[in-house]
């Protein structure tokens, strides 16, 4: 099923901003969610890397505040911002987490999200027919193609663990 | 279901609560809980007024992790305590949480008795055709070749099939959903708790740690075709005829909940008396 | 002919002759005139047609168990009657009234010398339109009781008022063949009149009692599952709740009833449900976790034989020890138990009010014997207990559920208050009822829990203990009824003894006990239990005297007076 089916309409700038801003949101949402599974799971190097990520995608998302000056765009994205099928495009798929994975790992999931956040954008671009839109589109997807480099760039650090990456030599522990 | 102030928009995170889940990441059930939050929020009902049950099990820890009241029972007996609750309290909205375990091995009868009961309440099972908090063990969903510690080889013994059942049982509502799919699990959880009598929703909820092989039931679900019907019959041939990843509302039925009146009376307790008196 | 205070009559008939009928009306005949009186029956297996034994035992004070032995026993018929040689003692001063066409009569007859009365109860009653041998049988009793005819059909015509006037006439002229006929015996005794009674008089069963105690205390919900002897518990409430808003809900087993009442309790509304020792045995792990969560429930268990399947229609004392030490995991929770069918509605509306207040599970051990006899008992006192749960309101701040209040008692947030919520859980958790397996919360919750029970005050309710003496007659439940009598008949013959009869048997007195048992010297425990279960109790939680000596026996046959009463007797 394709991540971005039934996505909101957007008939206007203000449409586009508060869907913008509702990505970015919810991709802070799952960053955090993440965060505090491998709290749990005690998985301190991804638990930085995902609150890191939820940081750089919170700020993305004050920015859009910023852009859209005194709109309320909060309120806005919270009536009109629904992805019906399916989930919001720059949220990291949760069903690939793994209490241990590695930061490569958490790269790629984000690398993920922000190709479709890209995808999604250029859609708009080539669908809108309201000139405002096509240029925020534009520049939206212009940004996340920057994401998308930074996020290669940080990956070089990272380099694809080995096959051995999931090993636990301890067998799961049985609860209740 | 409890009267819903819409003069109050609720976002989903007032019905979270600080408590950490211990699901294995990856896990399904993060995929409920986030369905939970954003139904109770579409349907802004005060966090105080709604109650989830629920037994035993890796689905059966969904109660604390909300921010409503909830009820962490014994293993299997969830409907059960939920039905003491509910007709005793029809003000509240009870959501009753469960597993294939739960809900249909050790709760089956309950399960069997609640459809048939039809108090107006929401079921919803978690299934992911294992036991996982007992390190994967075959449940009554777990297909007959998979092997497990416990069933070398595989249990070669039928699944069951939860949604025919709870047709026959006499549910009111019956729906199958996928926890990678949050936003419509949320749209369907929202009719089934706005539904009179008793809802059935059945969500397949992969397990990352003993079902690595469920991952691909992302690529598997699609919506139902067609619109739920309302006739009994129809619902039955196309629930026992799709192929278990046919998602959305399969079935609405109009049976009266089961509600007697409740509430305090005016008569005295000597009149009870009247029957011993010589 | 001297008047005898106390007079028993046991009447036996099978394939739907009709016995219990006679017994209940011939009871309801003498209490409306003032007497006092206790029916219970015995029964073959058979749901319909079976043998059946009404034993009906008058007196001019209340009376709670059954004589040692029956002055007049009336054969509507024979057939089958044997089996109960061991519960109708037949001595030589016994009347027998024997129909000839009923079959032989049973040895316990035969080789009792007893006065044999024949009379052809059967024939007679064909001689009526639609007539009845045991109307004939009702009427021989109520002449040879000294009744008259009006009294006796007035009960008859109550219970066939929608049968219309044809039936209330044809049991009529049966009752009148009966008294004609019972004219010619001599009898030979001839119960004392009945004393004026100062206060309003009740006919009823042990579970009536028990179901009337529960609406009382302030329960609102049951849930109801079948099982024998507690199912008359279920239906009185049934209607009752309807009637002050409550409901009752048939649940698909024993395990769902427990859940229900639980459910209906954590939303506030007091909960009940009866069974007996098969459905105790499914109950036992939510009851752990009513213990855990602290959720209020009443557990009526109408003991019966056990184990298994057992004797369903036959008193025992023997689910002490489930009731006591079935649940998993230190789980401190109260076991009450009643003392006749009037402290049946007392201790179960008690053991709702505790439940409530302690925000504990109680289980109230009755017994089939005063479960399913009905008695004429003095209307009991109205008693000031109603449910008085401690519930959270006005929440600001962080709710902590299991907080370490100094009583132990941390008030219950119930659903619907704002800033209450929680989970209730079978998990050890910490004061908010956070799930934790850590050491100081798991102990600190235990401890909890066991000191709420401990510290409180349960008052002098805890056990009834009549009269003085070196020796102490220890016992519970419906034994307590013949224990009393036989101390009464050993005080007649110069012999004292205390009456020591537990009604709380969990959180246990040890201080009350010891000061109970203050210049006794001898202890008696009586029991109907094979194992001794009361007694090892005893043993294990309180300090007896040197010298205990033990009666115990297990059902079916119930512990009479006259067996306490030479054991007493001949412990010199």
């Amino acid at each position: 099923m394709s991540k971005t089916a039934g996505s909101p309409k957007v008939a206007n700038l203000n449409d586009l901003l508060a869907v913008a801003y509702q990505i970015e949101t919810d991709a802070v949402d799952r960053y955090n969610l993440l965060a505090d599974q491998m709290e749990t799971h005690n998985n301190a190097e991804l638990v930085k890397v995902f609150r890191d990520l939820a940081r750089a995608e919170g700020i993305h998302g004050e920015e859009i505040r910023r852009l859209s000056g005194d709109f309320d765009v909060v309120a806005h994205a919270r009536q009109i911002a629904k992805f019906e099928r399916g989930e919001s495009p720059e949220e990291a798929e949760l069903g690939s987490a793994h209490y241990l994975m590695t930061p490569w790992h958490a790269l790629q999931l984000s690398l993920a999200g922000e190709e479709r956040a890209l995808a999604y954008f250029k859609s708009i671009v080539e669908t809108a027919k309201d000139q405002k839109v096509k240029d925020m589109a534009a520049e939206l997807v212009e940004e996340e193609a920057e994401h998308v480099n930074l996020v290669h760039r940080l990956l070089r650090r990272y380099p694809q663990p080995s096959e051995s990456w999931a090993e636990d030599l301890d067998p799961p522990v049985p609860q209740e | 279901m409890s009267t819903v102030d819409t003069r109050i928009a609720r976002k989903p995170a007032e019905y979270k609560s600080d408590i950490k889940p211990i699901w294995c990441p990856g896990c399904g059930d993060y995929h409920v809980l986030m369905s939970f939050t954003r139904a109770f929020a579409q349907l802004g009902l005060p966090p105080e007024q709604i109650v989830v049950v629920s037994g035993i099990g890796c689905s059966s820890r969904i109660p604390a992790y909300t921010n409503c009241y909830g009820f962490h029972g014994v293993h299997g007996r969830s409907l059960a305590l939920a039905a003491g609750l509910k007709v005793t309290r029809p003000d509240l909205t009870v959501v009753v949480a469960s597993g294939d375990g739960d809900g249909y091995s050790i709760g089956g009868n309950h399960f069997l008795h609640a459809c048939r009961r039809n108090i107006d309440m929401t079921y919803v099972v978690m299934d992911n055709h294992i036991y996982g908090m007992t390190k994967g063990q075959p449940s009554p969903t777990t297909e007959p070749e998979f092997d497990t510690a416990l069933s070398p080889g595989g249990t070669r013994v039928r699944p069951f099939h939860p949604l025919v059942v709870a047709l026959a049982s006499g549910a009111n509502f019956i729906a199958r959903c996928f926890s990678g799919e949050p936003n419509e699990t949320a749209a369907v959880l929202v009719e089934a708790i706005k539904h009179p009598g008793f809802s059935f929703v059945e969500i397949l909820s992969p397990c990352v740690t003993f079902r690595p092989d469920e991952k691909a039931w992302k690529d598997l679900v699609h919506p139902a075709p067609v619109t739920a019907t309302t006739d009994p019959g129809k619902a039955a041939r196309r629930i026992m005829t799709d192929d278990g990843f046919n998602l959305g509302i399969l079935y609405r039925g109009n049976r009266e909940p089961f509600q007697p009146a409740v509430g305090a009376t005016n008569i005295d307790l000597s009149e009870l008396e009247k029957d011993f008196e010589l | 002919m001297a008047a005898s205070p106390s007079i028993s009559i046991a009447i036996v008939g099978s394939g739907g002759a009709g016995a219990l009928t006679t017994g209940n009306s011939l009871l309801e005949a003498a209490c409306a005139i003032g007497w006092h009186g206790l029916f219970t029956r015995t029964l073959g297996p058979q749901i319909r047609g079976g043998e059946a034994a009404a034993l009906v035992r008058l007196a001019v004070h209340p009376v709670e168990c059954l004589p040692d032995r029956f002055d007049l026993l009336i054969g509507i018929d024979w057939l089958n009657a044997h089996r109960f040689g061991s519960e109708i003692q037949v001595t030589p001063g016994t009347l027998v009234i024997s129909d000839p066409q009923g079959g032989d009569p049973p040895p316990m007859v035969t080789r009792s010398g007893a006065r044999i009365v024949e009379i052809p109860m059967k024939q007679m009653a064909k001689a009526i339109r639609d007539g009845r041998p045991n109307m004939i049988a009702l009427g021989i009793a109520g002449r040879l009781l000294g009744l008259g005819v009006d009294q006796v059909v007035a009960p008859i015509a109550k219970r066939l008022a929608d049968k219309g006037p044809a039936a209330i006439e044809a049991s009529q002229a049966g009752i009148k063949v009966g008294f004609g006929v019972a004219a010619g015996i001599d009898f030979g005794m001839q119960l004392a009149a009945p004393s004026a009674s100062a206060t309003r008089r009740w006919l009823l069963s042990g579970n009536e009692a028990t179901a009337l105690g529960a609406i009382r205390g302030g329960v609102r919900f049951a849930a109801a599952y079948p099982i024998t002897p507690a199912t008359e518990v279920l239906e009185w409430l049934a209607p009752s709740l309807a009637k002050v808003g409550g409901v009752l809900l048939q649940a698909e087993d024993e395990l769902a009833a427990i859940n229900m009442i639980i459910g209906s309790s954590f939303g506030g509304t007091p909960a009940l449900t009866a069974t007996s020792g098969p459905g105790l045995s499914l109950m036992i792990e939510a009851l752990g976790l009513a213990t855990s969560a602290e959720i209020p429930i009443v557990v009526v268990d109408v003991m019966r034989g056990g184990p298994s399947t057992g004797i369903p229609t036959k008193s025992e004392q023997a689910d002490l020890n489930i009731a006591v030490y079935g649940l998993h995991g230190d789980a401190p929770h109260l076991v009450l138990a009643p003392q006749s069918i009037g402290d049946c509605m007392f201790t179960t509306q008690w053991a709702t009010y505790l439940a409530e207040t302690l925000q504990s599970p109680a289980i109230v051990l009755s017994d089939q014997f005063m479960g399913q006899a009905r008695a004429a008992i003095d209307r009991p006192a109205d008693v000031a207990f109603i449910g008085a749960r401690s519930v959270a309101t006005d929440i600001v701040g962080a709710y902590e559920r299991y907080a370490l209040a100094a009583n132990g008692i941390s008030p219950m947030a119930i659903p619907g208050t704002r800033g209450g919520q929680y989970t209730a859980d079978g998990l050890t958790h910490s004061e908010r009822g956070i799930p934790t397996s850590g050491a100081a919360d798991h102990r600190a919750q235990l401890d909890k829990r066991r000191d709420k029970l401990e510290h409180f005050n349960f008052g002098d309710h805890w056990a009834m203990v009549e009269g003085a003496g070196d020796l102490a007659v220890l016992t519970w439940g419906s034994v307590t009824s013949s224990a009393r009598e036989a101390i009464g008949r050993a005080a007649a013959d110069g012999i004292n003894a205390r009456l020591i009869a537990p009604r709380l048997l969990l959180p246990t007195q040890p201080e009350r006990l010891q000061a109970a048992l203050d210049g006794v010297k001898r202890i008696l425990v009586v029991e109907q239990t094979h194992g001794g279960q009361f007694h090892r109790y005893l043993r294990a939680h309180y300090d007896l005297p040197a010298q205990v000596r033990v009666l115990n026996r297990p059902g079916p046959v119930p512990i009479t007076a006259g067996e306490v009463y030479r054991a007493i007797t001949e412990w010199r």
